[in-house]
This record gives C-alpha cells, sequence and structure tokens, in this order.
C-alpha cells in the first residue's frame, strides 16, 4: 500500500506523453480536418449541430466529449421527450416529501426526524452480456457511487435480474457470472443484498437484463448535489486511478497520437475492484461528515467528460482543469480516451481552498490517491488543457443537458392485435386443463418447481443479507426492510418488479402492473409507499414499434403513479436491448419505496402460529392470459390482468393498518402463479402448512377451483390472523368495502398443504420441488 | 482512535454498572465490514466499545479486542495476510502473548488475521464447493472455559449467521489431533458443514484461552428481529458477555 499512498503521489502527474494535441487555436485554423464522428457514434446531424454550437469544428477531445454525453445512455435523446410525464404528473401533495427529484444522481425522499432516503435502480445489460461478471459486478459499483453522491450512507442493495431460456448453454454462463460479480462485489462493500427478481425468458437470451438498484440514507443537513460553485474553489479527483477500460469505441482516437506503441485496445468493459470502493464509501462519508466538499460528482458513464461538464453545468460559473493532472494507469492514454475513460471506482470534488488540507488529511488517512485538476471559474466556459494548451472551449450545459432531442415516430405495432386477441383459454396449448385433485397438486408442484417460480436461494445464498446489522427483512418475503434509526425503529422497505410478458401484451398496464405489484409488496411487509424509481429496458427506440412500447409504459405508469400519489425520484433508461433485430419483452422494471415509524411492525410472508385464520383478500377473475400458467404451456397472447388503482390504494391502507395495529402476523401479495404460488410460498417460507377450502371464492367469483388458484387477477393478498384479531380484522375490511374471505386455517402440526379438491401436498415434497431446480441447472 | 460513521443513533441499553466501564477496542482495517456491528454487539452486552484504527500504534486502555469480518485489503491476496503487518496488530500479538492476556476475539476475517498472525494455528481457504455462502448456522459450543464462551454450556447449540467465501478452516493433523487434545476446539458445525473445514471445526482457540478464532457471526445474532429466524436471534450475545464477566471476575 505504501507505494501508492496519497502523500507520495498527489498532485504529480504521471508524465506526459508527446502527442499531436488538436487544441481549440488549431480547430480553428483548420476546419476541414476529416473526424471520425461516426465512428464515435455521432450522426451527421448532430455533428453538424456540435460544429454549429461551437462555431467551428471540435477538437478531438470535444469531439470524445459531445460524442459519449450525446449517446442514448448519457443523454436520454429518445426518451427525454416522454420522460418529461414523470415531472409533470405530479402533484403538491406528492411533492411534499420529495427533498431532491428527478435529475440529480439520484432522487431524495424525507423520511421524518431529519433522515432522508436516497434511491435508484439502473441498468448495467449490455456489459453483463459480454463479461457477465464485470458487467453486473461495476453495475452494483456505479449505482452504490450514484448514492454516495448524494451524500448518503449506501445501506443495501437489490438485484433484478432477467435471463434467456433456463435450458439454453449459454444461460449458465451469464447467470453464474452476473450473480458470482454482483455477490463478489456487493459482499466486499459491507452492503445487504436484500431482494431483487429472477425471470428466465428466450427473449432475453442474446441481451440479458442486469438492474442494480442501491439505496442510502443520510441526515438532511449531509444531503450533496453535483454542481461545482464558487469562484476559486478547486477540482479535484480522487480514488482510483484513470485507465483504458471502459472506452467505448476510442481506437479511432488513436488518430490523435503519434506513437504506435500503444497497448492494444482495451475491453469496453469496465473492470471493478470493489476494495476500493468500499475505502472511497468511507472516505467520502467522512468528507461529508466534516463539510469539506461543496460539490460531488461520482465517475460513471463517459468519466471526466461526464463529471466536468455536469459539475459545470450545475453550477454558476465554468471550471478550468488541466488534463495532465489525471493521475493514470497508462501513461499512453490520448487526452480523447482519459476524457472517455470509464475506469471505475473514482469521485469529482469542489473543495473550497481553506478546506484543501482537511481534505487531503482524509484522503491520506484512508490511502486513497487524489490530484488536483483545476478550479471553478466565472467565465461560463469549461475549458480544459493539455500542458496548458487548451483543447476543450465549451459551454457545460450544451454537454451536459442540451444534447440532441428526438421525436422518435412510433405507431401502435400491426401485429398488436392479432397477440391480444390470442387468448390463453380455448388456444392449443390449454389442451388437457388440470381439474382432478391429483392433477391439481401435480400442476401446483410443477408451478413452483417452474424456472420462473422456484426458490431463489441458490442465488440469494451467495449474497450476506446480514451485514451492518440492520436487515429487518430479506428474500424471500415481499419487500426488503432495513432499519434505519437504531433509537426508533425508522425504517425503510423496497420492492422492484416487472412483468416483461404483460407489458408486451400491453405496453400501457403492463408498466401499470409493474408499479401495482412494487406498491402492493410494499404495503404487505407493512410499509407506507412513498417513492418510485425506474429503470426502462426496451429495445431499440429506432424501431416504431419498441418506441410505441416505450412511450405507452412511459404514460402508463406516470399516470398510476398519480392515481396512487407516490412520485418518480429518478431512475434510468436503457434502450437498444436486443437480439439482432428481435427487441426484448419491454420491461419496465419499478421499485417502490416505502417508510416503517418501528421496522418492528414489519409482517413477513409465512405462516407460524397454528390456528391463524388465512383470509384471501380482494376478488379473482378468469385471468390467465400472460400468466405463469399459459408460459409454462408455452403460450403468450391476450390481454394482462385487469389494473385497478383504487382497489390497489385500498388494499395497501387495510394492509398497512393491519400490520401497524398488530391485526395480522402475516402476509403475502398475489402476483405471478397467483393463489397456487402465494400459498405454497407461505407455507414453505417457515416450513408451516394450512387447510385451506375455496368454496366460497368459487361461490362468490364464479370462477372454478382451477381458475382460482392459477389465475393472476391483481389487487389481492392472503393474510394470517391471530383469532384475537379477526373482528377487528373484519370489521375493518367490511367497512372498507373491500372483499375479503376466510379461506382456511395454520395447520403447524400436519407438515402439509391441504387444498379441498387437490391432493395433500407434503410440505417437504414441495420443498424439494421448489428449491432443486436453480441447483439442477446450475450447480 | 476514530470514531466510527453509524448510521442511526446507538441502541440505548443502560449500561450494567459493573460492565460499563470495560471497554472493548473493535479495529477497523480497510475493507472490513462488520465493524460498526461488533461495536453495536459491545454496547448491547453493556460494555463500552472503543473504536481501534488498524494505523494506531497503541490499544490505549481496552480490556478487550474484537478483530471484526470484512475483506481487509479486498482479501486479493491470502486473506488476511496483508492486515496481519498493520501497527495495531503488533500491538495486540503482544498484549495477548503478554501475562495479562488480553482477551481476543477474531470473527470470519478476524480470525483469518489471527491465523496469519500466528496467534492461532491452521489457516482458511477457499469454501469447498466455491461459492460465498451465506446462512443460518448451528454451532455446537465444545468449550466453555476460553475468555469468550464462560456463559455458553459445553454442548450448547447456538444459531448464528455464517457469511464467507473463504471459510474451509485446514490444518494438518498433527496440529488437528493437538487442537483436539488440548480442548482447543470451540465450536464445530452441526447439521452441514458449511465449507468442508477440517472436522467439522468452526472456531479454535489458543492455548491459554484469551484468544479465539471463528468463521461465523456472533456479532450478527444480538437483536431480535434482525439475527437468525431459527432459536431467539440473539444466541450471539453470549460472546460479548461472556468477555465482560471475565473482566469484571478478573477486576475483583
Amino acid at each position: 500500500m505504501t507505494e501508492t499512498s496519497a502523500g507520495r503521489t498527489a498532485g504529480t502527474a504521471t508524465e506526459t506523453k508527446k502527442f499531436n494535441i488538436d487544441t481549440v487555436e488549431n480547430a480553428a485554423r483548420t476546419p476541414d480536418v476529416e473526424l471520425p464522428w461516426a465512428e464515435l457514434g455521432l450522426k451527421q446531424n448532430e455533428f453538424d449541430e456540435v460544429v454549429k454550437v461551437l462555431g467551428r469544428r471540435p477538437t478531438g477531445a470535444e469531439l470524445a466529449m459531445y460524442s459519449v454525453m450525446w449517446s442514448e445512455h448519457c443523454s436520454y435523446k429518445s426518451s427525454k421527450n416522454h420522460l418529461r410525464q414523470f415531472g409533470d404528473k405530479v402533484t403538491d401533495e406528492m411533492k411534499k416529501d420529495m427533498l431532491v427529484g428527478i435529475g440529480e444522481n439520484a432522487g431524495v425522499t424525507n423520511l421524518g426526524d431529519g433522515w432522508a432516503v436516497t434511491f435508484k435502480i439502473e441498468s448495467h445489460n449490455s456489459p453483463s452480456f459480454v463479461e457477465p461478471y464485470q458487467g453486473a459486478a461495476t453495475g452494483i459499483g456505479g449505482i452504490v457511487r450514484d448514492i454516495i453522491s448524494m451524500g448518503a450512507r449506501p445501506v443495501a442493495v437489490m438485484d433484478p435480474l432477467r435471463f434467456g431460456a433456463i435450458d439454453h448453454p449459454d444461460t449458465a454462463r451469464v447467470m453464474h457470472g452476473a450473480v458470482a460479480g454482483i455477490g463478489g462485489y456487493g459482499n466486499s462493500l459491507g452492503l445487504p443484498n436484500i431482494g431483487g427478481e429472477m425471470v428466465f425468458d428466450s427473449v432475453y437470451q442474446g441481451n440479458p437484463l442486469v438492474n442494480a438498484l442501491a439505496v442510502g440514507v443520510m441526515r438532511h443537513e449531509d444531503i450533496r448535489l453535483a454542481n461545482a460553485s464558487g469562484k476559486g474553489n478547486k477540482v479535484v479527483l480522487f480514488g482510483a486511478r484513470t485507465g483504458g477500460d471502459g472506452i467505448g469505441g476510442a481506437s479511432v482516437l488513436a488518430s490523435e497520437s503519434f506513437d504506435d506503441t500503444k497497448p492494444s485496445k482495451r475491453p469496453a468493459v469496465q473492470v471493478g475492484d470493489p476494495f476500493a470502493e468500499k475505502v472511497l464509501i468511507e472516505c467520502c462519508l467522512e468528507l461529508f461528515k466534516g463539510s469539506l466538499v461543496e460539490g460531488i460528482q461520482d465517475l460513471g458513464a463517459a468519466g471526466i467528460s461526464c463529471a466536468t461538464s455536469e459539475l459545470a453545468s450545475n453550477g454558476d460559473g465554468g471550471m478550468e482543469v488541466e488534463l495532465t493532472s489525471v493521475l493514470l494507469r497508462d501513461p499512453t492514454l490520448t487526452p480523447g480516451e482519459i476524457l472517455m475513460s470509464e475506469s471505475q471506482e473514482r469521485m469529482m470534488a469542489v473543495v473550497t481552498p481553506e478546506n484543501i488540507a482537511a481534505f487531503e488529511a482524509v484522503m491520506d488517512k484512508w490511502a486513497v490517491e487524489y490530484s488536483w485538476l483545476g478550479e471553478v471559474t466565472d467565465t461560463g466556459r469549461l475549458i480544459i488543457t493539455w500542458e496548458g494548451e487548451v483543447i476543450v472551449d465549451v459551454d457545460p450545459r450544451t454537454v451536459a443537458h442540451d444534447g440532441p432531442v428526438y421525436d422518435r415516430p412510433y405507431a401502435r405495432p400491426e401485429w398488436q392485435d392479432a397477440v391480444q386477441a390470442d387468448v390463453f383459454t380455448g388456444s392449443v396449448q390449454d389442451a388437457g386443463r388440470p381439474s382432478a385433485p391429483a392433477e391439481l397438486a401435480a400442476a401446483i408442484t410443477e408451478l413452483v418447481a417452474s424456472p420462473n417460480m422456484c426458490s431463489k436461494s441458490w442465488i440469494t445464498n451467495q449474497y450476506d443479507r446480514y451485514v451492518g446489522g440492520n436487515t429487518a427483512m430479506a428474500f424471500p418475503d415481499d419487500a426488503g426492510v432495513v432499519r434505519v434509526d437504531e433509537e426508533t425503529g425508522l425504517g425503510v422497505a423496497l420492492a422492484t418488479d416487472a412483468n416483461g410478458r404483460y407489458t408486451y401484451l400491453d405496453p400501457y398496464h403492463g408498466a401499470q402492473l409493474a408499479l401495482a405489484e412494487a406498491y402492493r409488496n410494499v404495503a404487505t411487509s407493512g410499509a407506507v409507499p412513498m417513492a418510485v424509481s425506474d429503470c426502462l429496458n426496451f429495445g431499440s427506440p429506432e424501431d416504431p414499434d419498441v418506441m410505441w412500447q416505450l412511450a405507452e409504459a412511459i404514460r402508463g405508469l406516470s399516470d398510476a403513479c398519480m392515481v396512487l400519489g407516490i412520485p418518480v425520484t429518478g431512475g434510468n433508461v436503457s434502450l437498444y436491448n436486443q437480439t439482432g433485430t428481435t427487441p426484448i419483452h419491454p420491461s419496465p422494471v419499478v421499485a417502490v419505496l416505502g417508510k416503517f415509524d418501528d421496522v418492528a411492525r414489519r409482517t413477513p410472508s409465512g405462516w407460524k402460529e397454528d390456528g391463524q385464520a388465512i383470509y384471501l383478500l380482494g376478488t379473482t377473475a378468469a385471468e390467465l392470459d400472460g400468466s405463469e400458467w399459459s408460459n409454462m404451456r408455452g403460450h403468450l397472447g391476450g390481454l394482462p390482468p385487469k389494473v385497478d388503482l383504487a382497489a390497489e390504494r385500498e388494499l395497501g391502507e387495510i394492509l398497512i393498518n393491519a400490520s401497524r395495529d398488530g391485526m395480522v402476523d402475516s402476509a403475502h401479495d398475489l402476483s405471478e402463479g397467483g393463489l397456487a404460488a402465494a400459498l405454497v410460498e407461505s407455507s414453505l417460507r417457515y416450513g408451516v402448512g394450512a387447510r385451506i377450502a375455496l368454496q366460497d371464492v368459487l361461490d362468490r367469483d364464479g370462477v372454478d377451483l382451477f381458475t382460482a388458484l392459477f389465475s393472476e387477477t391483481q389487487g389481492r393478498a392472503i393474510v394470517a390472523v391471530p383469532r384475537s384479531e379477526e373482528i377487528r380484522f373484519k370489521d375493518m375490511c367490511t367497512a372498507r368495502g373491500f372483499a375479503h374471505l376466510r379461506i382456511g386455517v395454520v395447520d403447524a402440526e400436519g407438515g402439509t398443504l391441504e387444498i379441498n379438491g387437490v391432493e395433500t401436498m407434503n410440505l417437504d415434497a414441495l420443498r424439494e420441488a421448489h428449491e432443486a431446480t436453480l441447483p439442477k441447472y446450475f450447480g | 482512535m476514530t470514531e466510527l460513521p453509524l448510521i442511526g443513533e446507538a441502541v440505548a441499553v443502560a449500561a450494567h454498572p459493573q460492565l460499563a466501564g470495560a471497554k472493548i477496542g473493535v479495529v477497523t482495517f480497510p475493507g472490513t465490514l462488520d465493524d460498526r456491528d461488533a461495536v453495536r454487539a459491545v454496547r448491547l452486552a453493556g460494555a463500552t466499545p472503543v473504536a481501534l484504527w488498524h494505523a494506531d500504534t497503541t490499544l490505549g486502555d481496552v480490556d478487550a479486542v474484537v478483530i471484526p469480518g470484512g475483506f481487509s485489503y479486498g482479501d486479493y491476496l491470502r486473506a488476511g495476510a496483508i492486515s496481519r503487518f498493520a501497527p495495531l496488530m503488533s500491538k495486540i500479538i503482544d498484549a495477548a502473548n503478554s501475562d495479562a492476556r488480553l482477551p481476543v476475539l477474531g470473527i470470519c476475517n478476524g480470525f483469518q488475521i489471527l491465523t496469519e498472525s500466528h496467534l492461532l494455528p491452521g489457516s482458511m481457504i477457499k469454501n469447498d464447493h466455491l461459492k460465498f455462502m451465506c446462512r443460518d448456522q448451528v454451532l455446537r459450543v465444545e468449550n466453555n472455559t476460553t475468555a469468550w464462551t464462560g456463559d455458553y454450556g459445553v454442548g450448547q447449540e447456538i444459531t448464528v449467521p455464517l457469511k464467507n467465501q473463504d471459510g474451509q478452516y485446514i490444518a494438518d493433523e498433527k496440529t488437528l489431533d493437538a487442537l483436539e487434545a488440548e480442548g482447543r476446539v470451540v465450536f464445530r458445525y452441526v447439521g452441514w458443514n458449511p465449507n468442508g473445514s477440517r472436522r467439522d471445526i468452526a472456531g479454535i482457540a489458543n492455548a491459554a484461552g484469551n484468544v479465539v478464532g471463528l468463521m461465523p457471526h456472533p456479532e450478527h445474532a444480538v437483536e431480535a428481529g434482525f439475527g437468525p429466524e431459527d432459536g431467539s436471534g440473539t444466541e450471539g450475545l453470549g460472546f460479548f458477555t461472556s468477555v465482560l464477566n471475565k473482566i469484571v471476575g478478573d477486576n475483583k
């Protein structure tokens, strides 16, 4: 460690190579030089726009910056016009607890008692297909740095995952790598992994979805924003050194260099160092505690290009930076490469001159390397020099915020009607629908052993859920719950959900269903839903069909947020998720955050106490289209379950009140796999069974037993009510006019799940079926 | 001495009048993860936790030391191999071997650091199934005469979380035989050996019984609702009350 200790290297730049530097002066003098804008991903109109903005051709370094910052990933150019709805469809009531909204590294929500919480979900899909371990690991690393940037201590992570078909030979490669990467990085940071999702579907074969969520907490006064203000304040880069990893298409910039002995092009996938990140977390928290930074920004996509332009653009002046001061892992990097590098575990901060010594002391204590790059100015320009020669001279807003915005054409796909007309009931795949007691028992066992419904413990046992000592609930319960304040028990609950099949059938309602399920999961745990973060995973926006799916999903999601009264505080859009020309199912992954006044009131999903009454809340319709059952039978068509947000809200309030007032000891939401899946999961949670009779449900709702068990009608949950609370609980449901039926009792003795009309199922056998699937495929 | 950045305020516990004066140091290395948890456990047991920094050159007046879990220096070399050279470690080694026999508990990465420091014999290699494993683990207490196990009964089974990548305890047969003969195997895995450790060994002690190391995490089983779901969830608290009772007993 001593060789790299900050004291020795601080401020001393790596020896600079001689490049043929393309200065601003040179650019103005040589307007006709050919630039590799197309190779860097810019379109002709975008390059023309750069020239117009600058009033001259860009330098190589400027071109590098604009190309990465105007990329779809950084600029949201295809989705921006639609994303506005998340900001527009917000009432004052929804804003009252929002301390920081969309646009910053992550949104911040007020928890009361001076506490605030920040959370965000992001994608790391493409890198996780190319190099699953590092792709998934750096996905965790990136989202955690977003949380630190807000001034928060990260306290938990979650990971919604979608892979190709479970039996495809390549799925094991991606799955093993991604799970090991999430574990390897997250476990080393000391962040409990408290939940997530796992879905297998061949639409994700060449394009898995590896999303990562992080949540952090802070005191109100510790909230930090990414802006560079105050003339004369110093700009510092700290953390890992800048290397050649994560440079997309940078080889074209070799034209900047005389030197043809450069190392071969580095992989575009970044490589993570969780130890460096852990040290960075503690080091940043110490900086915040001492109020030693004025503004801070993590380095993620587009690296220094993004950090300098965003800090300067959000600030009140400009910024001047000397690029040769950047500490490098590879001294042959060109200015353009340094600007574009996505090397991990780096942060940029703005520090007042008075705090420099204190800042350096913190860096030295944690042995974190740093270098002072420049300072904040009042010119309104972002100026980057190379050995004093100006290579970038731009208005930072034009780089960071005023990129191109597209109104991409979109239209309802021609095939949509045919898909929606192709219902499951009566289809070829529906032949031989189970009805006899033995058939139904076999169907339930098959369901809970199926790839999407089986136990995820093979994955979750590879993640540390205990570290921090504040995890009050984690997988497989409906939501992850973390305590924030040990004194009062104040805490947060988080759930993420998405159903690509529902959204494929109907993007508007499919996105709403994702929100409804995450909302229901949080309420089921007993927490009051407060805020939303979303990761919109879609195909190519240049395909009008996909663009329609995206537009509809955003419209649906933003409308539903209004009805449920919870705002979107941040998120991420991931486009071009497709294999060849075949897009993935539109997959808006929605995370909902809820609040507990005391996490001791949380409600787990499993039964414990013998004799407690089991109630089914909500009514059941025949809704099998897009269901897990139809998926198991190879069918996808029709319309997804109906959305009833008013009912979701009512159900949520019942579950929250019941939890707070001790009226239920267990609650589990009904979603994929319907009542059948929920009954088995609640039984297996603690190995305590039940005796269930559904005749009253069949009579009331006019459905058959198979439908009652496998339909995926929304707005439902099952709860276990102590005998002493039954009257109070029923009265509450009646008073609210919410459908509720007693469907059975908890049976702690039998070791079975008995459902009238279904052959009795032994819990040990169910557990074996439930838990064997992932080990069978992934060992 | 450094102050640990905690998330929330400390749990309010009325300090035991006899115990509050006892100071238990908790060491933080770069990459330590469970230090705040160890601090909480010490506090819940009724003592006063003292944060120790790896670069400190004095132990101050602590009555015992906990080396918590994590991935110190990333565990990129052998787990614990770098931390063992920290300035504070030489103080801990001296104090553990001194006549005063400072009680030292190494948990997970702390256990690895203790074997690298030769305060305890043997070593840890990667789990036999090659994966990180997080689960609630049943342990059997084999020796209740150490500084850290006096509040347990011999043969008592306790459930505490286990979470590690490199948890397979190994030593040569001679060393293992000696450990068994001298009663220095303090904990054994019950039901299932989660990492391939020789002779199901989960934790061991030095000859004097003041230094104990184990892979599972008693500091994660000190508060009901935040630890294992099986049992009381607080079956790890005995480690910390044991050492306090010993300190108080010694000072009588």
